[in-house]
């Protein structure tokens, strides 16, 4: 025996209430790397995106188009190599409308390519000709590519709709009023977080014939840019271009693009923060109920420990050690359970977040609050039980 | 015979130390599930308020909110022609197609931009429009009160800019310049609208910003007072199926509630959600101070036993005095809680899309919540230490200590 | 083997206002390797004295020389140091840890010595050897009976090979065979391993195991 051990056997003293103890710590450490999943979520939203990529909307906002007629002179602009654009379709499943997911109206010709890196073809429907594609598309998409009113689907999504290869969905049209079918003729896999898996991707020249009648309006061009040096002035040098015409510019690089849509969600972040103090505290007031309540019951024995020489500093330690391991324990599973259970299972918060990850430092401050919340919790009972009396500690029966 | 109550009170205060760490556990926990209820609350009713059932409102046919909707002016005629239209104090309808559109602003005081509601509506003159032009008024919306400087004149450049927008954005005060593509407008005041989500918009002449923002011929929704509201139903049922419009036809009340469904329904389940995870900690710490109770006390329940009290009275009995500990948390928590009233927050509706303004608001309906919320906890976290207290042998805990 | 003197010790205890004197000028002297036992009716202060002379309470006033140190100037862990080396106690309820085995009971004062953890259980097994509960080392102290219980205090008293026994009511809780076996086994101690001790017993049968009885009256004492 050492120590350690005779430190650790106390807690098997009263095993339902180390159990329930740890327990409770284990669900509030649970709690406490949930939220903090959900920062390192939102955080890495923001970090998506490429350092050669801007993004080009209306000045005003994103619901307001620009005409197709910006993409050339937007080609033209030293520096950029090649420019896509796509636009929000806002439709819904008429079956459940509840059912929220994103729909993009893409110019397939350039958006495939540019994508290219982010994304798997996990299965398509095979090409009834040999067609020529243009350079940087996956021949997998050939079939898509021939069909006006083809469409590529995100692999979560297609599982989650129940959808099969070939079928052809409908699509009620909220801006682009109507009823859409499209027909399924790919699914993909992302390849990166910030590329979503459950998107529905259909041709701009469809949503331009029957939405707009042929007036060639664009929701957002994508640049893609030689090198990402000189960013930040290409992007002024677009919305100069446009800065007296009918719809000027607003360009960003995409990750600014993205934290501006992170940004909307305000204060979460504050919120978030404050109720994860408030289950901290929580815990810390009940393993220091524990903790109390385990010291007062072995007064006595403290006592025989000091009459065996056992010093009033060594007692305050072994305290102090027995209230961090219970926190310890509990949070480490707690944490780690966190990590496990949110990312294994993909949640997503219905669609809200994108997939949620927690960081392993998010997994280490959570322990390391338990150990802190634990020590502290501790420290009452330990400094009560250094300053024993020996004689008051054998006197006393409780 | 059950066993006093007061038996319980004066265990509970017996040791100050147990109960009230407990108590404040039951207590966080109740706060956070009152804070959900009252954000979601708040929320809600910032929607609820903006609608009055009295008017209606025309959308697109298909549109699940005003951005997404598209009302071309002819159809705006024939609305604005109906016999169930009620007629405004200038003797003309009382009708206002509205323009509503988004733009991105920089926030203050915190990085990064949101989106704002534009929403150009049809100025109602008191007089004769052709007179010298008169800050307008808004009879259709009878919530909106001007609170400093004074509403825009029809056919000017000028905006009023709602009050809780006013202190969370750039540029708009009184006096501040907004740009909308090449034109300028200038912010002459600020309005409220009782919490309703109008006060987050930014509201000018729609015939003047129609073509600012290249609209032209199109609004996104037509909003007019109804001469009858309990004609509603048949109202609708004629418009809907009237081939030449294409629309749909909403009472206001009910079409900004709805507006408010999705984010409201994801704060309650996030809340909630939070809650019982916390519920579930606290839950545990209560029964271990109840076990506790119930093990310091063993001689006691022995000699209650004795006395005859039955094994179900002394269950209940310590039942009880969880519940009474619980709802001591739930106090607690109800106090944590009620400061948080009136506090203003924002964020995105992601249903119109733009920014929403909005108090948090505590109910005395979330408070009852929260205390039966607490008695649910100890409850259930006092009923297995109160059955083992039940079950004690009798012989060997009199014997014990 | 060490002796112990008490000079001239006072101790005062408070309640509320009132100052009680315990002992009043108290002088013993106990031989190196004595085996003494001391009576007296209960509040005598005979427990009082046996805390004084284990370090275990500070005299109001007066001094105690153990094998030539004054165990009063010791302060804080230099005290508890001192008494880890040279004081074994015995308790009238013996005070085993109950979640710990019986051996694990006598290896606790070893872990107060540097030495390996071979060593200690080798040193715990010897002493509960000496004891007789060789065949019950993993038992828990919920397991034994009061005699081996109190048996077990007694080899954890011993593990670290004090000079000094101080058995407070040590046959107090037993029926009387087995204080029997614990008055041989302290006779043992005393004989064979030259332990001086220093026994609190109000049995009379008891105290006449001992070499010398000394009386505690009031705080007086008297041979």
């Amino acid at each position: 025996m050492n120590f350690l051990k005779l430190v650790l056997v106390n807690l098997g003293r009263n095993k339902r209430r180390t159990i329930l103890t740890t327990l409770s710590v284990t669900v509030a450490l649970f709690l406490f790397c949930a939220l903090g999943g959900v920062l390192d979520t939102l955080a890495e939203s923001i970090k998506v995106g490429s350092e050669t990529r801007l993004v080009t909307r209306n000045a005003i906002s994103l619901i307001f188009p620009m005409p197709l007629a910006y993409r050339d002179r937007i080609a033209a602009v030293p520096g950029v190599k090649a420019v896509t654009f796509q636009n929000w379709f806002g439709g819904q499943d008429p079956a459940n409308p509840h059912n929220f997911f994103a729909q993009f109206g893409i110019d397939s010709r350039t958006y495939l390519p540019e994508y290219a890196s982010d994304i798997d073809v996990v299965a398509a429907s095979p090409a009834q000709a040999t067609v020529a594609l243009p350079p940087g598309i996956d021949p997998r998409l050939a079939a898509y590519m021939v069909e006006r009113t083809a469409c590529i689907v995100g692999e979560k999504l297609f599982t989650r709709m129940g959808w099969k290869l070939g079928q052809t969905v409908t699509l009620a049209g909220t801006i682009y009023p109507g009823s859409w079918p499209m027909t399924i003729r790919a699914v993909y896999r992302s390849k990166n977080k910030s590329f979503g898996d459950e998107t529905l991707f259909f041709h701009w020249d469809y949503l331009n014939e029957k939405g707009m009648g042929g007036k060639g309006l664009v929701g957002v061009y994508v640049l893609q840019l030689d090198t990402p040096d000189q960013a930040a002035s290409i992007g002024k040098q677009v919305d100069a271009i446009f800065e007296n015409s009918s719809a000027a510019t607003r360009t960003e690089s995409e990750r600014a693009f993205q934290a501006g849509f992170v940004s909307m969600y305000g204060n979460l972040p504050f919120v978030i923060r404050v109720i994860g103090l408030a289950v901290a505290f929580a815990i810390l007031l009940v393993a220091a109920n524990t903790m109390v309540m385990a010291i007062r019951e072995r007064t006595s024995e403290i006592g025989v420990l000091k009459t065996l020489g056992f010093e009033d500093g060594t007692v305050f330690r072994m305290v102090l050690i027995e209230a961090a391991a219970i926190t310890l324990i509990g949070g480490a599973i707690g944490a780690l359970g966190a990590k496990f259970a949110i990312e294994g299972s993909g949640f997503n918060a219905g669609g809200m977040l994108p997939q949620m990850s927690v960081h392993w430092s998010t997994v280490g401050t959570g322990v390391a609050v338990a150990l802190l919340v634990g020590a502290v919790s501790g420290l009452i009972p330990a400094w009560q039980a250094s300053r024993l009396r020996i004689v008051d500690a054998l006197r006393r029966v409780n | 015979m059950p066993i006093p109550i007061s038996y319980n009170f004066r265990n509970v205060l017996q040791r100050p130390v147990s109960t009230l760490t407990t108590a404040i556990g039951v207590g966080l926990t109740v706060a956070i599930f009152i804070g959900a209820l009252a954000l979601a609350n708040g929320f809600q009713a910032a929607l609820a308020e903006s609608g009055s059932p009295a008017n209606a409102l025309a959308l697109r046919k298909g549109a699940d909110s005003e951005i997404s909707s598209g009302v071309a002016r002819e159809q705006a005629d024939i609305l604005r022609s109906l016999p169930d239209v009620a007629t405004g104090p200038d003797g003309r309808p009382l009708v206002s197609p509205d323009l509503v559109v988004v733009t991105t602003k920089p926030r203050l005081g915190q990085p990064g931009s949101s989106n704002i509601t534009v929403r150009g509506v049809e100025p109602t003159a008191a007089a004769d429009v052709q007179a010298v032009a008169q800050p307008v008024t808004f009879p259709l919306r009878a919530q909106v009160r001007i609170t400093s400087g004074r509403a825009f004149r029809a056919g000017s450049d000028e905006v009023i800019v709602g009050e809780r927008i006013s202190r969370r954005f750039a540029n708009c005060a009184i006096g501040d310049h907004i740009r909308f593509q090449q034109r300028e407008f200038t912010v002459v005041g600020h309005f409220t609208a009782n919490g309703a989500s109008f006060e987050s918009e930014i509201w000018g002449d729609v015939a003047v910003l129609m073509p600012a923002l290249q609209r032209d011929n199109v609004f996104q929704s037509v909003t007019f007072r109804m001469r009858d509201p309990a004609r509603f139903e048949a109202l609708k049922h004629q418009i809907e199926s009237d081939p030449r419009l294409g629309l749909q036809l909403r009472r206001e009340s009910e079409f900004y509630a709805s507006q408010s469904e999705q984010l409201s329904t994801v704060i309650r389940f996030m809340g909630v959600f939070i809650t019982i995870i916390m519920a579930v900690g606290a839950i545990f710490g209560a029964m271990n101070t109840m076990y506790a109770a119930v093990g310091s006390r063993t001689r006691e329940i022995a000699t209650l036993l004795v006395l005859g009290f039955s094994p179900a009275a002394v269950m209940m009995s310590f039942v009880i005095e969880s519940v009474i500990l619980a709802l001591l948390g739930g106090l607690i928590g109800c106090l944590l809680a009620l400061p948080i009233n009136g506090i203003v927050t924002s964020t995105t509706n992601f249903s119109s899309f733009s920014e929403v303004a909005f108090a948090f608001r505590v109910t005395a309906q979330s408070l009852l919540a929260g205390l039966i919320f607490a008695a649910g906890m100890g409850l259930v976290g006092g009923f297995l230490p109160a059955l083992r207290a039940a079950r004690q042998p009798l012989a060997q805990s009199l014997r014990e200590n | 083997m060490a002796s112990i003197q008490v000079q001239n010790v006072r101790k005062v205890y408070r309640r509320d206002t009132q100052e009680v004197p315990v002992l009043d000028g108290l002088s013993l002297s106990i031989a190196a390797g004595d085996f003494v036992a001391l009576m007296g009716p209960s509040g005598s202060g005979k427990t009082t004295l046996l805390n004084l002379i284990g370090g275990i309470d500070s005299p109001t006033s007066g001094e105690i020389v153990i094998d030539g140190t004054s165990i009063g100037r010791l302060k804080g862990s230099q005290l508890a140091h001192w008494r880890s080396r040279n004081i074994g106690y015995i308790f009238q309820l013996y005070n085993l840890i109950p979640v710990l085995t019986a051996l694990q009971n006598v290896e606790l004062p070893l872990l107060l010595i540097k030495m390996s953890g071979k060593e200690r259980r080798r040193r715990a097994e010897t002493a509960l050897a000496l004891v007789g509960l060789g065949d019950r080392m993993k038992h828990f102290p919920r397991q034994l009976s009061g005699g081996q219980e109190q048996r077990v205090a007694i080899a954890r008293a011993v593990v670290s090979d004090p000079a000094i026994l101080l058995a407070d009511e040590p046959t107090g809780d037993l029926d009387r065979k087995s204080g029997e076996e614990i008055l041989n086994l302290l006779d043992r101690l005393n004989s064979e391993f030259k332990k001086t001790i220093v026994m609190v017993t109000h049995d009379p049968h008891s105290a006449e195991r001992a070499h010398s009885q000394y009386h505690l009256d009031k705080g007086v004492l008297s041979h």
